[in-house]
This record gives structure tokens, C-alpha cells and sequence, in this order.
């Protein structure tokens, strides 16, 4: 019997406002909370929440037996939560279904996992707690922003306890190999791999309305149909987009919206399942262990990280970002990590990149880069008035144990001479 | 192909841009196998390139009751009546010469384009290297403009050196747009890069390099200037040139009191040009109105950073330079900022943008001229 498996990213970054380089060390606000919102909102209307409902509806028509993941990251559900509430309803209602698998990403959509693994730890964690707080629901199962994946990150992952990871189907590490299994990864046997199938998938993101497009126009029955007509020993298909394919690469008018909602019918006539990432890893068995060692992507021509780490302006922007990362860890200012943990989204990146600039409202990449690094210089001095950088880091780290010690001991002294007052007494 | 050209400049005695282009555009042609090219100017000085081409000397041609006449082969006061001299040169190299097409540089040739096409009925392409709007920020001379609105109204064919300069001629001068093309100019690639190296030195440059009038923007880079060294040390400008407006903006520097920052080293002519360019961080051309503006592509052949206006016409064809509005000051000066304060945007202009520049040739814009000309001619291709 195949599996089908479904997944949707929704993810969309914070606006960043002009900021000029006279701003610097004046004005700590980083965002257009106007141009976000509008943003959101539209996203939200044209795209996220029709497909949300969408979803809700195919679980009910289908009595429970739709199922399929949801990729939302920790600054999206910020978003929703501060600007469009009800989308938190919906999410809730899908959570409460058991039918949706929300898996764990890390929360700001950052590549921390490729510049530091620390701080990755404490983003993917930071986005467990946010889905727990808010949804009640928990995972096993990661999909890294941009499906960003190698053996290290593996390894990580496993040690946090993750037993599936997500990650693009490309040609360099499958060759003839079929993206229609379920792989293992090369650090534990009891690791699941799920790669992508982007030829499937695609062709709902990117083809679904071209007329010149072989299989156009394509429907449930036929898209089931081409899914059924796979090879017998090939399981699993994953069929993983970013939310945006409902609405706005595809807009309501090309009917796609009721081509997925027809999608449960087709395929229980043919006796297809729907499962979620996890339910995928715990239901197949492995075929075998895939190796990465190169990072890899869902992204650009090379599947690989160059859309976002490929030019020197993209390179020196994360270089400097991560300069500072224990510092950021040491340091317990609030605001400062919260503007950490945002400027980190990897879309800043993207608007670096000269061919290719995904959703930038900048006119080009050096603008994109002059306003980001102006943001950049203004918090990364606001580091250094915490910590200055004439202490290194290990000597700051003895500092401050010190402080803490001390701390401790003047709380455990006081406590003393509170109970010697009372023996007095 | 034979093509009769009526040019005003070409170098090694250029004033402006034209006389670049000019020379530019012919050696990119004459790659053409079957490209003949005859150049008419009013005065040429013997040490010309002619490898490539015949050179005419307007003031060597014999006209019947007045011999030959004197040229000054500038733009001299009296330039009207140049103009009407070389007309009369254009009306014996039209009996005499042997050509195809008529093709004529910028507005002081168009009367001597039009009268050879009326003589021989060989159909006249103009090349707009600028207009009047351009020159004058808007405020027309109508004698200037009616030699220009005639010469666009009797060309087959028109070539802009911009979108920007094909819309004025479209919307000012009232031409068919199926009859205006746009041919973007091209820089000739350096004959030896590497003599060019930039000098260590302890503080930024900045560059401004140009004639210093109104059309050329140099009080928004002063403004720009102030904005940059009001928040950061270690950067100095330089205002290359001359013009009406110099005394003006040495005023305003020193009301800026930025003057101890400020550099003024007057004109400056060929390797000179390129020394400064190469030893600048950034080169700026906040030009008002520009119909295309070759110097950018010059700094960044050297490697130099360009900032230059969105109203300039190089803008529609280069992607590795800062384009602002030319009165946005504040992008101007951030982008200034940026450039000299964060390395990899300073590494990434430099190198991206003379890979990008090296990739824009006058061959290339000579084949699509050459389209031009057999499109006018009927030949097809």
C-alpha cells in the first residue's frame, strides 16, 4: 500500500524597516510592524488560511483519514499571534484532530544549523516549547529551514532525540536511487530519513497552471492516478511545498484549492493512505542509510546552501551574525535576544542574492545588504556595550561564573544570618 | 555595407562623451566583415586611429565658390554657423562619396545627415547621444530643439543610447516609438588593466568626476558628503572637475564645514582619469539628467564601486552598481557608508561589477546597429 505523505511549510519573515546608517545607535527598532502586518494578512487571507480550512475540511470529509504534516515556525505563530488570531483558532482545531503532525523546526527559520549548532539546539528547542505553549502538540520528527540537512545536523538532531528527519530528495545523494523510500541516516539505525519528492511536488508549486505544461490540466484523478502508477516496491511519496503554492503561486482561480480538497477521494479509491512525517517513519522500515556530508537543500539549481551563503555580501552578513553567538548566550537581556533570534531569519539572506530574491521588498541585494548590515552594526554594538570585546569570550565566561557564584554565596551568607537573628531571638 | 558617417568628435581630441562613443561604436563595427565605414569631421588633427576606417576632413573638401572651409571642430560661439558650414561639406561628400546608409552623430550633424539624404535619397539613421532636455535641465533653446525635431522627424530610423533618452524623443520630440531604437553604448576594455593598481592609502575615497554644472548633480553629493563624514572618520571626497557651478559648491563645502575633507583637483584628462578612479572606493554620479553616462563604466573597468542616479541611462543595464535617486540623499550617503565601512560590499562591487562591465562590448552594440541599418535598407537578416 503507498503512503502518501503531505507537508506544508508556513513560514514568512518580520518586515525589516530603512534603516540608515545615522541610525545606528540611535534607534534600536528594527522592524515595519505597518509593512508586516500588510504582508501577513495578505498571505494569510490569499494563502494560509484557505489552506488550513481546506485541510480541516479534507480531515472531516474524509472521516480522520487525511493526515498530513504542518511546518510552522516560532516567529510565524508570533505573527499570527499578534496579528491575525483566528489563524491560532484554526491551527488549534487541526492540532486537536491528531491528524496534523506539527513538526519541529527551528524558530526563526534561521541556517543556524550550519553556522552554529549551539544555537541551532536552542532554536529547535525554543520552537518546542512555542508549539507546545500555544498548540499542545509535540513531535519527533525535523524539518530544517530550506530542508537544510547533513550528517552533523543528524547527529545533533538524534541526540536531542529526534527520530525522523526531512530533507530534499536531490540527485547528487540518491543518483539512480527513487526519493519514494524511506531512508536512514548514516549516525543511528533507528533514524529515519524522508527525502522530498520535488518532481511531484513541483509540479503543483510550479506547473499546476502552465498551459505548456505536459500534463496540463491536471487533476485529483490524474494526480492519483500518476501516484498509483508508481513502481509496487516504492512506498512512501512526500509530497512537501511551502504553504504559498495554495494562493499565491497558484491563486484560488486555477482551481487548486479543489483539486486538493478532491485528492482524499481518489486515493482511498485506489487505496492510498495519507500519513504524517512521523507517522511515515514509524510505519515503513528503513531500505537503507543515506550520507550527506555536504549540505543540502530544497533550494535553487544545486540543491545546496548557495541561494543564501553564495556571495561574499550573503557570507560576510552571516560572519558577522554569528560572531557573536556566545556572547548572545551569555548575555540575559531580552530584547537583545529576541532581535538575535529574528535577524537570523534566513529570507535576510535570500535578498542578498543577486539572480534571485525571493519576497524582497529591497531594490536590489546591495540594498538588501546595506540595510541589513545598518541593523546589523546597530545591534551588534548594543553587544558590545553589554559585554565589550576587549574581554574574550573565556575570561568573560570565568567573570561572570564569578558573578553568579558570588551571587550565591551572598544568598546562602544572608539566609545564614537570617537563622542566627531567629536563634537569637 | 557602406555607411557615410557625420560625426563632431573623436578621439585622441574628444571634449565629451560623443567623441568616446563615437569611436566606440565605429571599432565595434567595423568587426564586420562587409562594414565600410567613412567618418566626416570638421576638423580632424592627423593623429587619429584610421585602421579601421576612413577619416574625412570637413574643412579638406573643396566646396565650389568658397574652397575649403575653416572648422573649429569645437563648440565655439558661433556654432550655428558651423553647423550650416558643415551642411555644405555634407552636400559635396554626397556627390562624390559612394555609400549605403547615412548615419548621424548627435544633433550639431543631423542637418548634414538630413540634406545628403535628400540628395542621394540613401535612407538617414540618427544616433541621440542627447537631447536638449538634457543639457538644460528642461528650459529648451528652440533653435536647438528645431534642428533636432527636424532631424528626428526626417530619419528612417532613430538610436537612442538609453530607454531613458527613447522616451524623451518619443514623448518631447513626438516620434513614432516603431521608429526609436535603443542602442546602449559599451566601454572599450582597458589595454593593460593591471597598470591601473590601487595606492594604499589611510583614508576612503570618495569620487565625484565630471563637468561640475547642473546637470551633473554635484550639490547632492556635497549634501551626501556632509551626511557621511557627520557620523564617520577616515573618509575624504574629491570633486574632479570643472564648470559653472564650481565656485558655487566650494561655498557650500565650506557652509558645510567640511572643507579639511574636501579635495578639489580641477579638470583632469586621460591616464589621469583612470589613476584617480582606480585609487577611489567608491565613484558617485548623481546625475540629474543623464542619457547615458559612460564614466561609471570606466570606474568600475578599474574596479571602483559606482553609485549612480536611477536618471541616468547606464542604470538600465547594470546590475553590480548602487542606483539612487539623485536626490536621495540619504541612499547616497548610506550607500557611501556601506561601501567604505563593510568589505565584502566594497569586494563584492569591485569584482562582480568589472566582470559585468567586461561582458558589455561595443560589438555587441555594433551588431545591433548593423540590424538596424538592414532593417531601414530592406535587406533583412
Amino acid at each position: 500500500m503507498k503512503n502518501i505523505c503531505f507537508c506544508f511549510q508556513i513560514h514568512a519573515p518580520y518586515r525589516l524597516k530603512r534603516y540608515r546608517f545615522f541610525e545606528i545607535g540611535q534607534d534600536h527598532y528594527y522592524y515595519d510592524d505597518m509593512a508586516t502586518e500588510e504582508y501577513i494578512t495578505w498571505l494569510t487571507q490569499t494563502s494560509y488560511m484557505p489552506l488550513c480550512q481546506t485541510i480541516r475540511e479534507m480531515i472531516k470529509l474524509s472521516k480522520n483519514r487525511f493526515h498530513c504534516g504542518l511546518a510552522v515556525s516560532g516567529t510565524m505563530l508570533e505573527l499570527f499571534e499578534q496579528y491575525i488570531p483566528e489563524m491560532i483558532d484554526v491551527l488549534k482545531e487541526l492540532a486537536a484532530s491528531k491528524c496534523v503532525d506539527f513538526v519541529r523546526m527551528p524558530y526563526s527559520y534561521s541556517l543556524s544549523a550550519q553556522c552554529s549548532m549551539p544555537e541551532w539546539e536552542a532554536q529547535v528547542q525554543l520552537h518546542a516549547d512555542k508549539m507546545r505553549d500555544v498548540l499542545g502538540v509535540s513531535s519527533t520528527t525535523l524539518w530544517n529551514t530550506e530542508l537544510l540537512y547533513t550528517d552533523e545536523i543528524a547527529s545533533a538532531a538524534w541526540k536531542m532525540g529526534y527520530k525522523a528527519m526531512m530533507s530534499e530528495g536531490a540527485k547528487h545523494i540518491l543518483s539512480y536511487k527513487s526519493p519514494n523510500y524511506l531512508y536512514g541516516t548514516c549516525i543511528n539505525n533507528k533514524q529515519s530519513l524522508l527525502l522530498r519528492n520535488s518532481y511531484m511536488s513541483d509540479a503543483l508549486s510550479f506547473h499546476f497552471s502552465d498551459p505548456q505544461w505536459k500534463d496540463y490540466p491536471m487533476d485529483a484523478e490524474k494526480y492519483i492516478n500518476q501516484l498509483q502508477q508508481l513502481p509496487e516496491q516504492e512506498q512512501l511519496v512526500n509530497l512537501w511545498m511551502g504553504a504559498e503554492t495554495f494562493g499565491v503561486l497558484q491563486t484560488a482561480g486555477t482551481g487548486i484549492f479543489d483539486f486538493l480538497k478532491a485528492l482524499p477521494y481518489y486515493a482511498m479509491e485506489q487505496g492510498l493512505a495519507f500519513v504524517t512525517p512521523t507517522e511515515a517513519a514509524k510505519k515503513l522500515s528503513v531500505s537503507e542509510p543515506i550520507v550527506s556530508p555536504y549540505p543540502l537543500t530544497w533550494t535553487g539549481e544545486g540543491k545546496d546552501l548557495s541561494m543564501f551563503l553564495g556571495n561574499d555580501l550573503q557570507q560576510e552578513a552571516t560572519n558577522k551574525l554569528y560572531a557573536v553567538t556566545q556572547r548572545v548566550h551569555l548575555c540575559s537581556d531580552l530584547s537583545l535576544k529576541r532581535d538575535w533570534t529574528i535577524l537570523q531569519d534566513s529570507n535576510y539572506l535570500h535578498y542578498m542574492n543577486h539572480i534571485d530574491q525571493g519576497s524582497s521588498t529591497f531594490e536590489s541585494a546591495y540594498d538588501a545588504f546595506i540595510n541589513y548590515m545598518n541593523i546589523l552594526s546597530d545591534f551588534l554594538q548594543r553587544v558590545e556595550e553589554q559585554y565589550p570585546t576587549t574581554i574574550g569570550n573565556e575570561e568573560l565566561n570565568s567573570l561572570l561564573q564569578t558573578i553568579t557564584n558570588q551571587e550565591k554565596e551572598i544568598a546562602s551568607l544572608q539566609a545564614e544570618i537570617k537563622k542566627m537573628k531567629k536563634k537569637q531571638k | 555595407m557602406r555607411a557615410l558617417m557625420f560625426g563632431w568628435e573623436f578621439p585622441p581630441h574628444i571634449l565629451g562623451g560623443l567623441g568616446t562613443a563615437s569611436y566606440g561604436l565605429t571599432r565595434g563595427m567595423a568587426e564586420q566583415k562587409d562594414m565600410e565605414i567613412t567618418f566626416v569631421l570638421p576638423r580632424p588633427w592627423g593623429d587619429e586611429d584610421q585602421s579601421f576606417l576612413r577619416i574625412i576632413g570637413a574643412n579638406s573638401v573643396d566646396v565650389p565658390g568658397r574652397g575649403c572651409i575653416e572648422f573649429s571642430g569645437r563648440y565655439p560661439n558661433n556654432l550655428l554657423e558651423e553647423i550650416g558650414n558643415y551642411e555644405s561639406v555634407a552636400v559635396q561628400l554626397a556627390y562624390r562619396e559612394q555609400f549605403d546608409i547615412i548615419h548621424s552623430h548627435d544633433w550639431l550633424t543631423y542637418p548634414a545627415g538630413v540634406t545628403a539624404k535628400y540628395i542621394t535619397g540613401k535612407p538617414l539613421v540618427i544616433h541621440v547621444h542627447a537631447t536638449d532636455f538634457d543639457r538644460s535641465r528642461g528650459q529648451v533653446n528652440p533653435t536647438v530643439y528645431a534642428i533636432e525635431r527636424r532631424g528626428m522627424d526626417e530619419a528612417n530610423h532613430i538610436i537612442c543610447v538609453s530607454e531613458l533618452t527613447r522616451r524623451t524623443v518619443i514623448e518631447k520630440y513626438g516620434q513614432h516609438p516603431d521608429k526609436v531604437s535603443t542602442v546602449h553604448n559599451a566601454v572599450e576594455p582597458l589595454a593593460n588593466p593591471e597598470e591601473f593598481v590601487k595606492h594604499p592609502r589611510k583614508d576612503k575615497l570618495v569620487t565625484f568626476l565630471g563637468r561640475i554644472t547642473m546637470q551633473k548633480g554635484p550639490e547632492y553629493f556635497v549634501e551626501a558628503a556632509a551626511k557621511v563624514l557627520d557620523r564617520t572618520d577616515g573618509v575624504r571626497f574629491v570633486m574632479a572637475g570643472s564648470g559653472d557651478m564650481m565656485a558655487k559648491m566650494i561655498d557650500l563645502v565650506a557652509q558645510r564645514g567640511i572643507a579639511d575633507k574636501f579635495n578639489f583637483p580641477g579638470f583632469m584628462r586621460g591616464k589621469q582619469v583612470q589613476q584617480l578612479l582606480a585609487d577611489s572606493d567608491v565613484y558617485i554620479m548623481p546625475s540629474v539628467s543623464e542619457p547615458f553616462g559612460i564614466s561609471p563604466l570606466e570606474a568600475m573597468q578599474v574596479g571602483c564601486p559606482s553609485i549612480i542616479s536611477y536618471q541616468s541611462g547606464c542604470a538600465e543595464i547594470l546590475h553590480h552598481a548602487i542606483k539612487t535617486d539623485y536626490w536621495d540623499v540619504d541612499a547616497m550617503a548610506d550607500a557611501i557608508y556601506s561601501i567604505v565601512k563593510y568589505p565584502a560590499m566594497y569586494k563584492s562591487l569591485s569584482e562582480e561589477g568589472r566582470n559585468e562591465v567586461n561582458n558589455i562590448r561595443w560589438v555587441d552594440a555594433g551588431m545591433k546597429v548593423r540590424r538596424i541599418y538592414n532593417q531601414v535598407l530592406g535587406w533583412g537578416w
